[in-house]
């Protein structure tokens, strides 16, 4: 069964400098908007600031599991070494932490790199092949020379045509209702 | 891209009132007296001791000098922007390399007594001669002093050249045209001065450092010797930045943006220092062969071995667990704690670098006829008790305050900022994401 009104998903606004978008963002933060985002071909510097972005959560995730890594791979060398396969190697003693080392180091930074890699993907809720903005024409641009900003209908304080006229106040040149 | 103005420091020269414009004179009063009785007992009862504590005290103040020139030519040739408001700082703690120059004539006094290879003879020293000069009987020192000399020109000469054209862009801040002409000139020139700086850099860490146990070899040592310099002037740096604002210099042009950037080269080069050292540490350990044993073998005893095992913790996992947090970087009291802290390990470095040569038993191998590694494990004497002498402290004092009068003399010169510089009102507008 569908409903006969289509459903809005949000409300897409072009800009044509980083200027006039980082401006805008300030507007929409200050409005109190918190489910929007801004698409930009090439990285705005402080445009989070301008958007309130709240600070990653990604590091926390990064210490975590780059100290449980580092336990592992040094309890894992001791535990080889010394009590599953005692070997003795250059005439060192069964515990030669220094020989340890390289491995202890580079599992720190493999676990470490893997959690912001695979962290990234899953904190920008990716893989994701299809988004609402993508029923935009105008959208196409965002990798090449335009900037948008996205506010989704879910937000506690959009409104059809209020959210519309505060766009259009920031001095968005086009903007566009998308589709769920 | 910030939507604010950006405006252009005004408060960009010493106050005549502030601490800054009475540190020449006062830091330099302190560091003279130190240094003059440091001299002075060099002709004393413990003459020995005194010309390894000022080898220690000048090779630690030297590395922060020496940092501060391969900051300023990596700024060039990387035309950075973010540092153009802390670069002229630099400028001026490399541009104290001639007050070294000077410097250095204490150590050529105590030539004989700190370089084993200047009065002995064994295979490995005669083979090894061809380069560190000093035939044996004249104590002939040319070849030392000619490569000294060298090392110096290099390094006063792009200290000086950089600091010229920069403090002369000054004057040009209307005349676009002119004082893209001094940056251009000035990346060039670093690019060059890159590799100059590198060789002569590595050669000295060797000469000055390296052949106290002349036995004794790394091939990573020019490297340790940059690694740690760099942890030193980063956290010089940061101080520094921090003292001009408390001057009252350059309140807004210096933010948090520059201050959390230069935390992350302390922390940066803190494990590029842990890297290094382990590296140098391990292959010796590994391979476990008598001349190369030597030289963590007098570190291993009389109280060294406390230090020598402490040093990967206060020297790396402390600092490192410390700073990287970026919340510290961000605090001007967190950074100051880390700089600080790194400043003091750093001086502790060259102490265990320098120090248990002092006294070191020296003398002619009585086990010459075991062949050359006999010869080598037959050298290897008995480091000194780990203790600070009257001189280590007088010595360091007098040398760390001369540095500072020279380097606040050429600060109350010119501006503080690179005012000229086109990329000013980029490191001005500079923010981290």
């Amino acid at each position: 069964m569908s409903t006969t009104t289509p459903k809005t998903w949000g409300l897409l606004a072009q800009y044509e400098s980083p200027r006039e978008i980082y401006k805008a963002c300030e507007k929409v933060r200050d409005a109190g908007y918190k489910k929007w985002d801004a698409c930009t071909p090439f990285p705005v510097h402080g445009l989070d600031k301008a958007m309130g972005a709240p600070p990653s959560t990604l590091p926390w995730y990064v210490l975590v599991i780059g100290i449980c890594g580092s336990i592992f791979a040094l309890s894992f060398e001791i535990w080889s070494m010394q009590s599953d396969y005692p070997f003795i190697l250059a005439g060192k003693p069964l515990l030669s932490i220094p020989a340890y080392v390289p491995v202890w180091y580079e599992f720190t930074v493999l676990s470490s790199c893997l959690t912001v890699f695979f962290g990234n993907w899953f904190l920008n809720r990716l893989p994701q092949y299809h988004h609402p903005a993508f029923q935009s024409k105008a959208f196409e641009r965002v990798t090449d020379d335009k900037f948008f900003i996205l506010i989704e209908a879910k937000d506690a304080r959009f409104d059809a045509d209020k959210t519309r006229a505060l766009l259009k106040g920031t001095g968005a040149s086009h903007i566009e209702e998308l589709g769920d | 891209m910030s939507s604010k103005v950006i405006e252009r420091p005004t408060d960009i020269t010493v106050p005549a009132t502030s601490l800054w414009a009475k540190l020449p004179v006062i830091a330099g009063g302190v560091g003279a007296l130190g240094t003059l009785a440091t001299i002075g007992m060099m002709f004393g009862e413990h003459k020995e001791r005194a010309f390894f504590s000022y080898l220690f005290a000048y090779m630690t103040v030297l590395s922060v000098a020496l940092g501060s020139l391969i900051f300023v030519l990596i700024q060039h040739v990387a035309r950075a922007g973010w540092s153009a408001v802390v670069r002229r700082i630099a400028e001026n703690s490399a541009a104290t390399l001639p007050l070294f120059v000077l410097l250095f004539l204490p150590i050529l006094l105590g030539f004989g007594h700190l370089y084993p290879w200047s009065h002995e003879s064994d295979k490995i020293l005669e083979a090894k001669r061809w380069w560190l000069g000093a035939d044996l009987g004249n104590h002939s020192m040319a070849k030392f002093v000619l490569r000294a000399a060298i090392f110096f020109a290099v390094w006063v000469g792009l200290s000086y050249v950089l600091r010229k054209r920069s403090t002369a862009q000054d004057a040009l801040v209307e005349d676009k045209e002119k004082r893209n002409t001094v940056t251009l000139s000035l990346w060039s020139l670093s690019a060059g001065g890159i590799f100059l700086y590198a060789l002569s850099q590595s050669f000295a860490a060797v000469d000055w450092l390296m052949s106290l146990q002349p036995h004794w070899y790394s091939t990573i040592f020019g490297v340790y010797y940059f690694a740690g310099s760099m942890v030193g002037f980063y956290s010089f740096l940061a101080l520094a930045a921090m003292a001009l604002q408390k001057g009252g210099m350059l309140k807004t042009a210096i933010t948090t943006e520059h201050f959390h950037d230069i935390g992350k080269f302390m922390f940066g080069h803190t494990v590029f220092w842990a890297y290094i050292t382990f590296s140098q540490f391990m292959l010796i350990w590994y391979a476990n062969i008598p001349e190369e044993t030597e030289y963590f073998m007098v570190r291993m005893e009389g109280g060294w071995d406390k230090l020598s095992l402490a040093m990967p913790l206060i020297h790396f996992f402390i600092p490192f667990l410390f700073l990287v947090s970026r919340h510290v970087k961000r605090s001007r009291v967190g950074l100051a704690i880390g700089a600080i802290w790194l400043i003091t390990v750093h001086t502790l470095d060259i102490f265990w670098i320098v120090i248990p040569n002092a006294g070191a038993h020296h003398g002619p191998p009585a086990g010459a006829a075991h062949g050359a590694a006999g010869e080598a494990v037959a050298a290897v004497g008995h480091a000194p008790h780990l203790s600070v002498a009257l001189t280590d402290v007088t010595a360091f004092i007098g040398i760390v305050g001369l540095f500072l009068a020279a380097f606040a003399f050429l600060m109350k010169k010119n501006a503080v900022v690179c005012i000229g510089d086109p990329r000013l009102d980029e490191s001005l507008a500079h923010e981290n994401f």
